[in-house]
């Protein structure tokens, strides 16, 4: 484990969770769980645990996303609070 | 109320990262885990199942209650999205548009107005309907077949390397929804009918808990697979090995199935019609 490389991917679940959070286009914050997904897969195979990364990578960064972006099309693409 | 939910937001945090105190440190090797069940696997896997992937004999064999009941519920979400969402409207819009393919003409049929002959040369459109990218639908159809055979290479190949009924499931599924992506929803409904979802996401949970059941027919344990070794004419460790594949397959039909039917009541707003 490359304790450089594990950190940054760690500041970018963060800032990708907290972004998600925050603002205010929900289309953003789709594509932000996304990224999000994408950098927790990434850390599941670091950590070896490559068959978790492939549901992660498969299941979260790709369909759960796709979902998402379906889901903001059909209703509205700004948050009321 | 803000104030309040954060309060409540930070004490629940707090306690929950006070309670990882009392778990055992990363990779301890006296913690319980790694003193009963991970040495049982790591050494007994290979000659109980013949499996060489640890992670799916654990999860299609040792533990296979719990994936048998997570492929219910993504059936169950799959139920649940189609009952929330679907609308069966029992009256058609009074005029229909259809759009010649070769020419690009699109018709207006009023109501009680002659269809054009169900043949290729027509697609029936929404007013919404905008023109696909011939880039985008070509490289789509080019990738469509390898995204497929990939998605069947991970459930079949499963037992050596990462990868599963599960994956694989929502690779072959996916395919389907950039089908609908890259050209429209109807496309894809057409290749892949509601009924067809409808009827492989119940179809993959059943083989899953058929094969559990056979193998209590047979007389020995609710998913002891070695009990399908008097119907597959191998040895009890081989039929393991061929009872986690069966099981595989009925998660990968069911993932795959409720996966695109999920999109489609999504995308459409439960309508059918045009898609994303």
């Amino acid at each position: 484990m490359i304790w450089q490389l594990d950190l940054a991917i760690l500041t970018l679940v963060v800032i990708a969770g907290i972004g998600a959070i925050t603002v205010k286009d929900l289309l953003g914050a789709a594509i932000l769980f996304g990224a999000y997904s994408f950098m927790m897969c990434l850390l599941w195979s670091i950590m070896g645990a490559v068959d978790v990364s492939f549901t992660e990578a498969s299941v979260g960064a790709g369909a759960s996303t796709v979902f998402f972006v379906a889901a903001v099309f059909r209703t509205t693409r700004r948050t009321k609070d | 109320m803000k104030i309040i939910g954060l309060i409540i937001a930070v004490l629940t945090g707090a306690l929950l990262i006070y309670g990882t105190v009392d778990f055992p440190g990363w990779a301890d090797p006296a913690s319980p885990a790694s003193t009963h069940l991970s040495p049982h696997f790591i050494e007994k896997t290979m000659e109980e199942t013949s499996v060489p992937n640890i992670v799916t004999a654990v999860l299609a064999d040792y533990r296979s209650y719990d994936t048998m009941f997570e492929t219910t519920v993504i059936f169950s979400g799959g139920v649940v999205c189609f009952i929330l969402l679907r609308i069966f409207r029992r009256k058609e819009p009074e005029d229909r548009l259809y759009r010649h393919v070769l020419t690009g003409a699109t018709i207006r049929v009023k109501e009680g107005g002659k269809i054009p002959p169900d043949s290729d040369d027509f697609e029936r459109i929404d007013t919404l309907w905008t023109p696909h990218d011939l880039i985008i639908k070509t490289v789509c159809r080019l990738l469509i077949p390898f995204i497929q055979l990939f998605g069947l290479y991970v459930i079949a190949h499963g037992h050596h390397s990462p990868g599963g009924g599960f994956q694989g499931g929502v690779i072959l599924g996916a395919s389907i929804m950039l089908l609908a992506i890259s050209q429209d929803l109807r496309t894809a409904v057409q290749r892949m009918r509601e009924k067809v979802d409808a009827l492989l996401s119940p179809t993959g949970v059943f083989i899953y808990a058929g094969t559990g059941a056979l193998c209590l027919l047979l007389g020995l344990n609710f998913m002891d697979y070695s009990a399908l070794a008097s119907v597959l004419y191998v040895d009890p460790v081989t039929a393991r090995s061929h009872g986690i594949l069966i099981v595989e397959i009925g998660v990968g039909v069911a993932v795959m199935a409720t996966i695109i039917w999920i999109y489609n009541n999504l995308s459409s707003a439960g309508k059918y019609d045009e898609g994303l």
